[in-house]
């Protein structure tokens, strides 16, 4: 995908940091006021995902499981978006969505997992406190449709 | 001649990966990725399918492992790997594999230890083939690359 396409969406959705007034230094084009969090026990997937993110200019940390994605909270740590997988060790992905909204974080928490059969599973998913669901493979057109939804709340 | 050789380089790549496509050994998923790629990160898929093999092989041991056992019966453990290589296959696009995973999941759920180490060895057949197929498709970017910084030779 070229910058200019990128560039594009972020205008449409409104969250691109406009560059102009922006002293000299400003080395991106596509920068935005936008934080995420990816939490996901894979490493292949930390890779994607967080790339995906870096593309379209979202500064964004990785985490490998719900825990550690509770502790990073604990320790005042926020985000604007939450990729959340579903399946982790240690604390799965509806575990650490409760937990993340009990403590009253109010990111926006978009769950990512594979295909799954058992519906009462990803019900429970939602239920746990999720704005968006999105299936594996993510992208970067599923990822700007889960932004839109950052733009809308903020 | 060297742009030639660059050109015909990136015509047999893009044969291989054509092949690939018609096969079902990968899906649009594989481009998406490739579009990932870029000047900040040119060797961004080299990258992570590196590291898919790299997870894949320590998945497919643990596989084995647990079907081997004389006692196996902790179906549920099977079910954490596959989901996990599913997953990871998806992500790069290795449709094959991912769709050997669901029937192989599908294998553990019914309990069915003989349909689980059918599953395995069609398994390692099926990555073993895009494992190979892959490599192949990295040494031609490469030479296809070295083929064209031969053609721009850095001024100094």
């Amino acid at each position: 995908m070229s910058s200019n396409n990128t560039e594009n969406w972020m205008k449409d959705i409104g969250v691109l940091d406009h560059p102009s007034g922006v002293g000299e230094g400003s080395t991106t084009s596509a920068a935005t006021n936008i934080t995420a969090l990816v939490v996901d026990d894979d490493s292949v997937n930390q890779m994607i995902h967080s790339k995906i993110l870096e593309n379209l200019g979202i500064q964004n940390q990785v985490v490998r499981n719900g825990k550690e994605a509770v502790d990073l909270h604990s320790s005042g740590n926020n985000f604007d978006l939450i990729l959340m997988d579903m399946d982790m060790p240690v604390m799965n992905g509806i575990e650490a969505t409760r937990k993340l909204r009990a403590m009253g974080v109010r990111s926006i928490i978009a769950g990512v997992s594979t295909c799954t059969r058992d519906e009462r599973e990803q019900k429970e998913f939602m239920e746990a406190g999720l704005d968006d669901f999105q299936e594996k493979p993510l992208t970067t057109p599923k990822v700007v449709s889960i932004l839109q939804k950052v733009n809308k709340k903020c | 001649m060297l742009g030639l050789g660059a050109d015909r380089l990136r015509a047999d790549m893009n044969r291989l990966l054509a092949l690939l496509f018609h096969q079902g050994v990968l899906d649009e998923q594989f481009l998406q990725l490739q579009q990932l790629q870029d000047e900040t990160s040119p060797n961004f898929v080299c990258e992570v399918v590196n590291i898919y093999f790299h997870e894949s092989e320590k998945l497919l041991r643990n596989l084995r492992g647990l079907l081997m056992e004389r006692d196996f019966s902790d179906y549920k453990k099977m079910g954490i790997h596959l989901n996990q290589f599913m997953g990871s296959s998806s992500s790069i696009g290795a449709k094959r594999v991912r769709n050997v995973c669901v029937a192989f999941r599908a294998a553990s759920e019914q309990n069915n230890r003989a349909g689980c180490l059918r599953a395995l060895e069609l398994l390692e057949n099926e990555y073993c083939y895009l494992k190979n197929k892959l490599h192949e498709l990295f040494q031609i970017e490469q030479q296809r690359v070295l083929a064209a910084g031969a053609r721009y030779p850095m001024q100094n």
